[in-house]
C-alpha cells in the first residue's frame, strides 16, 4: 500500500451523454493542503462526490485514506470529514444541537462529543454562538459552525468545498489561519475554492475546466513557468486559450 | 433474521436521528400545526358539517295510529328545520319504491298504539326506513330523527314523570353497511394517519435533499437504512397520538361508539401506517424538493384516500376501472377494518380478508421504497 493521502486514477462521472468529470488523475499527499480549482461547472463538486463515495463514479478509480473508493466507501467514511457547497446544518437547531447529532451519526458517544465540541469551540472561538439557532447567526459563523461538525470525529483528510463561498475576507483569513493549523497536525485537507488569493495558500492546485484537469503544480512554479504576474492572470490566459482552441 | 439486523443496527444514531426529527416537529410551527392541529379541525369541522348539513330534508310519514298524538309527533318533524314533508301524499303500499324514486329520503312509519303506549308508559317502537345510498345524509337522519322524537317526549312529560320507551327503529335501504350515525370518524381517521405517515414523511426527508443535510448525512459512517428508521420513528409516535385524539375528540363531541378491540386497532393501525410511510419514503426518493413532495403525496395518498376508499364515495357505484384502482389504495381496506372495530366489534375473523390485503400492499410498499431510497446523491 502506498501512502497517499488520495489517489485517483482516470476518474469519470457522466450524466447521460455529459462528461461532468472526464478521465481525471491526481495524488494529494498526507498532510498536504491542496486546492481544487476551476470555474462553475467544471465539475469539482462532482470529483469530491465521488471520492466522498456520495456518487458511483462511470469510470476509473482510486483509493481515499487507503481505501478502495468503489468497494470501500463505509471505509472511507469514517477517516474523512466532508463540508459540502451548501450550508449543511440544520437551521432550526443550535450550533451544539447540531454538533450533538453528528457526532452520534459519526458514532461517537456522549462524552466524545461534549469533549470535542469543547475543544473546537474553543479553537474556532465559537463559545458565544454555539447556543443559538444557526439560521440566526452570520454566514462566517455558520460556516465555522460546519467545520466544526465535520471534524468531530478527527476525520484524516477533510474535503472542503467552497468552505469560505460568500465569506468576507478577514473571516476567510481567520478560516484559512484554522486550515493551516489543521494541516500542520497532519489532516490532509482537499479544498475547493473560486478566490485566486486562497488557491496561492494552497502548497499545490489542481485546475479543471469542463471536467479535466488542465493545470497542475506548486501555485509559485505555475507563475513562474508561465510567467504570468498572478494566479489570476495565469488562469483567464489559460481558459481563454482552450476556449479559443475549442472555437 | 430480523434480530441480527436489528443487533446491527447503530441504535445511539437512530435515537439521536429520532430526537432530531422531534425538534424539527416541534420548532416548525407549520409542521406542527399539520401534525396536530389540522386533525383536531377537520375532526370538528367534518363532525359538525355533517350534522349541521341536513335541512329539510324530505321524510314521509305512514300514520296508522291517527291520534292527536301521533298528528302532534308529525308536526314536530315538520316543524324542525331538518325534516320537510313530501310534496304528495305517497302511496302507502310500496314504500321501497317511494324511496327508490327519491320522493323522500326516508319514510317514518307509525304503527297503531302510540297514544296508548304514551298514556300508560309502555315501550312503542317507530319505524324509520332510510334511503342508505348517501350515507353521511343517512346517518345525520338518524341522529336528528331521535333528536326530534327525544324534544316531543321531553316537551308531553311534565318534569319527574317517568319517560316511556319510546324507540326507533332504524332499516337503511340500499346500503345495508350503514349502521350508525358515525360514518365519518373511522374515515376521517384513515386519511388523517395516511397523511400524517406520508406528507410529513415525503416532506421531511425532500427538506434534507432540498438543503443539503442529506448530502451530509450520507457522508457520515451511518448506514441509510438507520436514516430511515430514524427519521420516520416519530412519525409513527405522532400518527398513532393523532388517532387517539381523533377517537377522543369523536368521543366527546360525537359519541362514537368503540365496540372492538383497542389491540386488534393498533396493530392493523403499524400495518397500514407503515405501508403509509413506505409511499412517503418513495415519493421523497422521486423529488428534489418539499413543494413537489407535497404536492405529489396530496395526488399520491391523500386523494385516493378521500376519493377512492369509500369515505365519500361508496365503490360499487365506480366505474369499473376505478373499482380496480381503488383495490390498491390501502385506505379502501383501512377503512372497512375501522369501521368494523369500531362500529360493529368486528374481531380478526371477520377482517381477515382485509388484514391479507394490508399486509400484502404494505410489503410491496416497503419493498419498493427500500429499493428506491438512495444511498447516492444525484
Ligand atoms: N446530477 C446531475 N445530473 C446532471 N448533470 C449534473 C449533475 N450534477 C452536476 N451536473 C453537471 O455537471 C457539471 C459539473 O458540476 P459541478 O457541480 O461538479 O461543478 P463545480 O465545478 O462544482 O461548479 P461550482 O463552482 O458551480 O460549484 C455542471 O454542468 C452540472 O450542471
Ligand atoms: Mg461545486
Amino acid at each position: 500500500m502506498n501512502n497517499h493521502a488520495v489517489e485517483i486514477n482516470d476518474l469519470s462521472c457522466h450524466f447521460g451523454s455529459f462528461k461532468a468529470v472526464d478521465r481525471i488523475s491526481l495524488t494529494v499527499e498526507q498532510g498536504e493542503i491542496f486546492g481544487f480549482l476551476g470555474a462553475n461547472g467544471a465539475g469539482k463538486t462532482t470529483a469530491i462526490r465521488m471520492l466522498c463515495g456520495l456518487l458511483i463514479p462511470s469510470g476509473g478509480g482510486g483509493q481515499v485514506a487507503g481505501f478502495d473508493i468503489l468497494k470501500q466507501s463505509e471505509e472511507i467514511k469514517k477517516n474523512i470529514g466532508y463540508m459540502s457547497q451548501k450550508f449543511s446544518l440544520y437551521p432550526d437547531l443550535t450550533g451544539r444541537e447540531n454538533l450533538n447529532f453528528y457526532g452520534a451519526a459519526y458514532g461517537l458517544d456522549k462524552k466524545q462529543i461534549l469533549a470535542r465540541t469543547e475543544e473546537l469551540s474553543n479553537r474556532l472561538q465559537l463559545a458565544e454562538f454555539i447556543d443559538r439557532p444557526t439560521l440566526s447567526l452570520p454566514v462566517g459563523w455558520r460556516q465555522r459552525l460546519a467545520l466544526a461538525a465535520s471534524l468531530l470525529h478527527k476525520p484524516k483528510i477533510l474535503f472542503l468545498d467552497e468552505p469560505t463561498g460568500g465569506v468576507d475576507p478577514v473571516f476567510r483569513r481567520k478560516f484559512w489561519q484554522i486550515l493551516y493549523q489543521l494541516a500542520e497536525e497532519g489532516v490532509t485537507i482537499f479544498v475547493t475554492t473560486h478566490y485566486m488569493d486562497e488557491a496561492a495558500y494552497c502548497q499545490r492546485i489542481s485546475v479543471m475546466h469542463r471536467g479535466q484537469i488542465i493545470l497542475r503544480g506548486k501555485p509559485y512554479d505555475l507563475i513562474e513557468q508561465h510567467r504570468a504576474a498572478n494566479l489570476e492572470e495565469l488562469f483567464i490566459d489559460l481558459i481563454r486559450g482552450r476556449e479559443n482552441a475549442d472555437a | 433474521m430480523i434480530l441480527s439486523v436489528a443487533g446491527k443496527m447503530p441504535m445511539r444514531s437512530i435515537r439521536f436521528l429520532a430526537l432530531k426529527e422531534l425538534y424539527h416537529i416541534l420548532r416548525d410551527p407549520r409542521s406542527l400545526a399539520i401534525a396536530i392541529a389540522m386533525p383536531l379541525l377537520m375532526t370538528f369541522l367534518y363532525g359538525y358539517a355533517v350534522s349541521l348539513d341536513i335541512n329539510n330534508v324530505v321524510i314521509s310519514v305512514i300514520d296508522y295510529d291517527q291520534t292527536a298524538e301521533s298528528r302532534q309527533l308529525i308536526d314536530y318533524y315538520y316543524r324542525s328545520t331538518y325534516f320537510g314533508p313530501a310534496d304528495y301524499e305517497p302511496d302507502r303500499s310500496d314504500p321501497e319504491g317511494i324511496l327508490r324514486r327519491g320522493d323522500a329520503i326516508a319514510i317514518l312509519t307509525i304503527k297503531s298504539g302510540l297514544a296508548t303506549a304514551l298514556e300508560n308508559g309502555q315501550e312503542f317502537e317507530l319505524g324509520l326506513l332510510i334511503d342508505g345510498s348517501d350515507n353521511t345524509l343517512a346517518a345525520a337522519v338518524q341522529g336528528y330523527s331521535e333528536g326530534v322524537v327525544n324534544s316531543y317526549l321531553m316537551d308531553r312529560m311534565p318534569p319527574g314523570m317517568k319517560m316511556p320507551g319510546i324507540s326507533i327503529s332504524n332499516q337503511v335501504l340500499f346500503n345495508p353497511d350503514l349502521e350508525s350515525s358515525h360514518f365519518f370518524v373511522p374515515g376521517l381517521l384513515a386519511i388523517i394517519l395516511m397523511m400524517i405517515s406520508a406528507l410529513l414523511t415525503s416532506i421531511t426527508i425532500a427538506r434534507e435533499k432540498e438543503t443539503g443535510t442529506m448530502e451530509q448525512l450520507l457522508t457520515a459512517p451511518v448506514s441509510p437504512m438507520a436514516i430511515l428508521i430514524g427519521k420516520i420513528i416519530p412519525y409513527i409516535f405522532l400518527a398513532f397520538l393523532d388517532g387517539a385524539l381523533i377517537l377522543v375528540l369523536a368521543r366527546i363531541l360525537f359519541d362514537i361508539p368503540f365496540a372492538g378491540s383497542g389491540l386488534l386497532l393498533v396493530g392493523f393501525g403499524l400495518i397500514y401506517v407503515s405501508a403509509a410511510l413506505s409511499i412517503g419514503i418513495l415519493i421523497s426518493s422521486l423529488v428534489k424538493t418539499q413543494q413537489v413532495a407535497m404536492m405529489l403525496a396530496l395526488i399520491m395518498t391523500m386523494l385516493p384516500s378521500v376519493m377512492l376508499s369509500g369515505f365519500i364515495f361508496q365503490i360499487k357505484n365506480m366505474p369499473t376501472f376505478l373499482k380496480i384502482i381503488s383495490d390498491i389504495v390501502p385506505a379502501k381496506f383501512f377503512l372497512i377494518v375501522i369501521r368494523g372495530i369500531l362500529l360493529k366489534g368486528a374481531g380478526i375473523q371477520t377482517l381477515g380478508i382485509q388484514a391479507v390485503y394490508l399486509l400484502i400492499l404494505m410489503t410491496i410498499l416497503i419493498i419498493i421504497a427500500a429499493l428506491k431510497f438512495k444511498t447516492k446523491v444525484d
